[in-house]
């Protein structure tokens, strides 16, 4: 029985990792170098900018909370923000279709769009 | 000691213990970009109950733990996000018992992945955005190994601990 259940546990573990490295091989496949840099809030776009122009600025929120961005050489990274954890601080710089800063505490989503891709907004 | 007065007694103590872990665990600074990625050390209480008693007893030690540790380490957005993990990976567990054909490191581990996801869900209603999927793969990795480092200690405390809780008593 011990058997039997050990081997369902590897076999449970084995599907998991399988399909991580699924969802991050299809994710990578389909990522391209992006054009656009959208910032949304709570789901909302609030603005586009190009990802080609360097550019500092605070995005502030409905309840006044501050993210300050930062695009240069192609990229766009969260410089400071008065969020608690400061994670979307440490999220890396994003360049790529797909690819997302994002600062929960704030509901702020920076996500990366391809050429003529900006759906969301209309 | 009456089966009932031990039970509860056993319930509350594990309670008190689940709340330490889930303090202890928010002084472990988790270097990490994505939310989310944690030990998951309170999941060895719920772990250890499910295994010992039954998912009645893990439910409502986790439902209690939960509620007071987003009162009291956390907010109420963090009770969004730590209860809907709690609710899916309690499902995910109770059945994976049930099934009686996994051990403490297969539930332990399908628990602390599919908390990850109940938490990406939360997150994909909270912020209306699909691209929080792209942390699916970190978050179940992540899961994987958390969820069998604590499985492996739970199976050991659940061979260790004799709650000596006859349940026909
Ligand atoms: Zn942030």
């Amino acid at each position: 029985m011990d058997k039997i259940r050990l081997r369902n546990d590897i076999i449970l573990f084995a599907s998991l990792l399988l399909a991580a490295l699924a969802v991050w091989g299809a994710l990578k496949l389909l990522q391209k170098p992006g054009k656009y840099v959208v910032v949304e809030i709570e789901g909302k776009v609030s603005a586009v900018y190009a990802l080609d122009g360097d550019l500092k600025l605070d995005i502030v929120t409905a309840d006044g909370h501050v993210n300050k961005l930062v695009i240069e050489n192609g990229k766009a990274r969260i410089e400071s923000a008065d969020c608690p954890d400061k994670l979307c601080v440490k999220q890396h710089a994003i360049s790529m279709t797909g690819e997302t800063i994002i600062c929960l505490p704030h509901k702020l989503v920076i996500r990366i769009e391809g050429e003529g891709g900006v759906d969301a907004v209309t | 000691m009456s089966r009932d007065l031990k039970l509860l007694t056993t319930l509350g103590v594990s309670t008190a213990a689940a709340m330490i872990l889930s303090f202890l665990e928010t002084l472990i600074p988790m270097n990490i970009a994505v939310p989310g990625v944690k030990i998951g050390l309170a999941n060895l209480v719920t772990v250890f109950l499910l295994i010992k008693l039954d998912w009645k007893s893990a439910s409502a030690v986790t439902a209690i733990r939960v509620l007071l540790s987003a009162l009291l380490f956390g907010s109420v957005a963090s009770l969004a996000y730590s209860a809907s993990g709690a609710v899916l990976s309690m499902t995910v567990m109770s059945l994976l018992k049930k099934t009686g054909r996994f051990s403490a490191l297969g539930i332990s581990t399908a628990g602390a992945v599919s908390h990850n996801a109940g938490q990406i869900i939360m997150a994909v209603i909270l912020l209306s955005t699909k691209e929080i999927a792209y942390w699916l793969p970190i978050l179940i990795v992540s899961g994987t190994v958390t969820g069998l480092a604590i499985g492996a200690v739970g199976a050991l405390l659940v061979k260790k601990i004799d709650l000596k809780l006859d349940r026909k008593a």
